[in-house]
């Protein structure tokens, strides 16, 4: 197996997770600050170089060993791309220039972000409905580092962060969710305005601060004070998530009744084009790999959901480079990689 | 010695003579400001004491907000146009201001109760059984009950952190390898 096509193997989101018609990834990301520290945006370059050589040997002897630990000033620009598209780091993580840092399990599925907004991110990343063992993998990091760091805590208000808003537990519960059946049917903004209602946040397929024209939502908790973490778990798993996850099922089943030849037209579409076009731009080629996944969902099409995770993950401008790195640059080279690969892919 | 009220050192020492008790108050340069005591604590006790009873009548007696961190200089202007603080100490300086803010955006929430550092739980725990204690200790002065204000004093003394500055009040004797 080549090099390239394992670095897919390894990504944590390569599989299909449980429940995978609806939830893409589950995530569970816990914030913490260094006391006796400025926060990241106010600290000096000297400051934020002490947080990484404190964090970095606290990581080193207490989380489990074998974390790979990537300084991300000195990274060439597609490898901080490539940590985008695994939904690893931040876009604006991956862009600045000042030091930080990102120590990540050989599986992928456990993350360190150092100096993004708050000095200390753990995150726990899987596919699928799997928040219980996210949130158990987030809180075992936290654990291990307890003796290691002393942090910015308060009486009343918990894990201090640089954005007063996470405050408390300083947590975040976070799915990423397929939703093709309410965007067609038009309920999503019912969907965002019962979201808004629930105190939750509604983000695009690459999180903070980026669009949701897709029909990739990242759907997470805002609320991180006056509740245990496991309560707030509790909350999101029990009756936030299985809320939208039905509403989308519905939405599938009332097409599927009453708009039968309509579905069957636009999944068709979709892979008919996947399977002809010369030219694919990333983002067209999102829209129709999510019409894909949704058919191969309804047993419309008789593709492998599996193939289709995967090559959302494969078709991303910095994967593509890596997995065809003989393919001349400029976007109408790109456009023509992505168009071939995804043929071959689905043939 | 550290402030009553957090890890800092504190830089304000004074007696402040509440109901007939005399309390000793060590605190940082922060919650000085925020109990409405002058930094440095080079001042004459009398106008110290002048300053606290003017306070704790009418609106002064609310802690006022500083206009910007002394721990980081960030102001809440500043706070206000960007959405970031610039250091855990702006959580302490902002108030009531940022607290207001904090439960608008937490839909009722208004203390933190979960995972909390062991040090801090410990940390919490001296501050309020230290809390308590005084409160006993209040209304056994009140009540003339001479003997348990005595005893209860000896109880206060003997929590931790502040028992640590205190040469040779450790259980454990000289520092060493335990048998
Ligand atoms: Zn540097
Ligand atoms: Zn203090
Ligand atoms: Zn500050």
């Amino acid at each position: 197996m080549s090099p390239a096509s394992s670095i897919i193997d390894v990504a944590a989101l390569a599989r299909l997770g449980p429940e995978p018609d609806v939830v893409i990834s589950s995530r569970v990301r816990l914030a913490r600050n260094v006391s006796g520290l400025p926060f990241v945006n106010r600290a000096t370059h000297a400051q934020r170089h002490e947080a990484l050589r404190l964090l970095r040997k606290a990581v080193e002897r207490s989380v489990a060993p074998g974390l790979a630990w990537l300084e991300l000033h000195g990274a060439a620009p597609r490898d901080r791309t490539l940590l985008v598209e695994r939904h690893l780091v931040s876009r604006h993580f991956a862009e600045s220039d000042a030091p930080r840092a990102l120590a990540v399990s050989p599986d992928e599925r456990t993350s360190l972000m150092v100096n993004e907004e708050d000095h200390l991110r753990i995150q726990a990343l899987q596919s699928g409905l799997a928040l219980d063992s996210c949130f158990a993998a987030a809180c075992g990091v936290d654990d291990a580092l307890a003796g290691a760091v002393d942090w910015a805590f308060h009486p009343r208000w918990g894990y201090l962060t640089a954005c007063p808003t996470n405050v408390g537990c300083g947590i975040r519960i976070s799915a990423m969710l397929h939703l093709p059946a309410l965007r067609m049917t038009r309920e999503i903004e019912r969907v965002q305005n019962a979201a808004k209602d629930l105190h939750l946040a509604v983000r695009g397929y690459y999180g903070e601060g980026s669009v949701t024209d897709a029909d990739f939502f990242q759907v997470s908790n805002q609320t991180t004070l006056g509740s245990t973490e496991e309560a707030l778990l509790a909350e999101f798993r029990d009756v936030v998530l299985p809320r939208l996850v039905a509403y989308e099922r519905e939405a599938r089943q009332q097409l599927l009744t009453r708009d039968r030849m309509m579905l069957e037209d636009r999944v068709h579409r979709a892979q008919a084009t996947l399977g002809a076009a010369r030219l694919l731009a990333h983002d067209e080629a999102m829209r129709l790999l999510s019409r894909v996944r949704l058919g191969a969902a309804l047993g419309l099409l008789p593709v492998d959901m599996a193939r289709v995770q995967r090559l959302m993950l494969e078709i991303q401008p910095a994967h593509l480079s890596l997995l065809r790195p003989d393919a001349g640059v400029g976007d109408d080279a790109e456009r023509s990689v992505r168009a071939d690969y995804v043929r071959q892919a689905l043939s | 010695m550290k402030c009553d009220h957090c890890e800092r050192p504190a830089v304000v020492h004074e007696h402040l003579i509440r109901k007939g008790v005399i309390r000793e108050v060590h605190l940082c340069a922060e919650h000085a400001l925020e109990a409405g005591l002058a930094v440095p604590a080079a001042q004459p006790v009398a106008e110290v004491l002048l300053h606290i009873a003017k306070s704790t009548q009418g609106d002064a007696a609310r802690p006022r907000a500083l206009a910007s961190c002394t721990g980081c200089g960030v102001s809440f202007a500043e706070f206000r146009k960007t959405g970031t603080l610039g250091c855990p100490a702006c959580y302490d300086c902002f108030q009531p201001m940022l607290g207001q803010v904090i439960e608008r955006a937490q839909a009722g929430g208004t203390a933190h109760v979960g995972r909390a550092p062991k040090a801090a739980a410990e940390v919490e725990l001296r501050r309020v059984r230290r809390e308590k204690l005084m409160r006993e200790l209040d209304s056994a002065v009140t009540a003339e009950q001479y003997e348990r204000a005595a005893r209860l004093r000896d109880e206060l003394s003997a929590i931790a952190p502040d028992a640590g500055d205190a040469p040779g009040r450790e259980a454990s004797g000289p520092s060493g390898p335990a048998r």
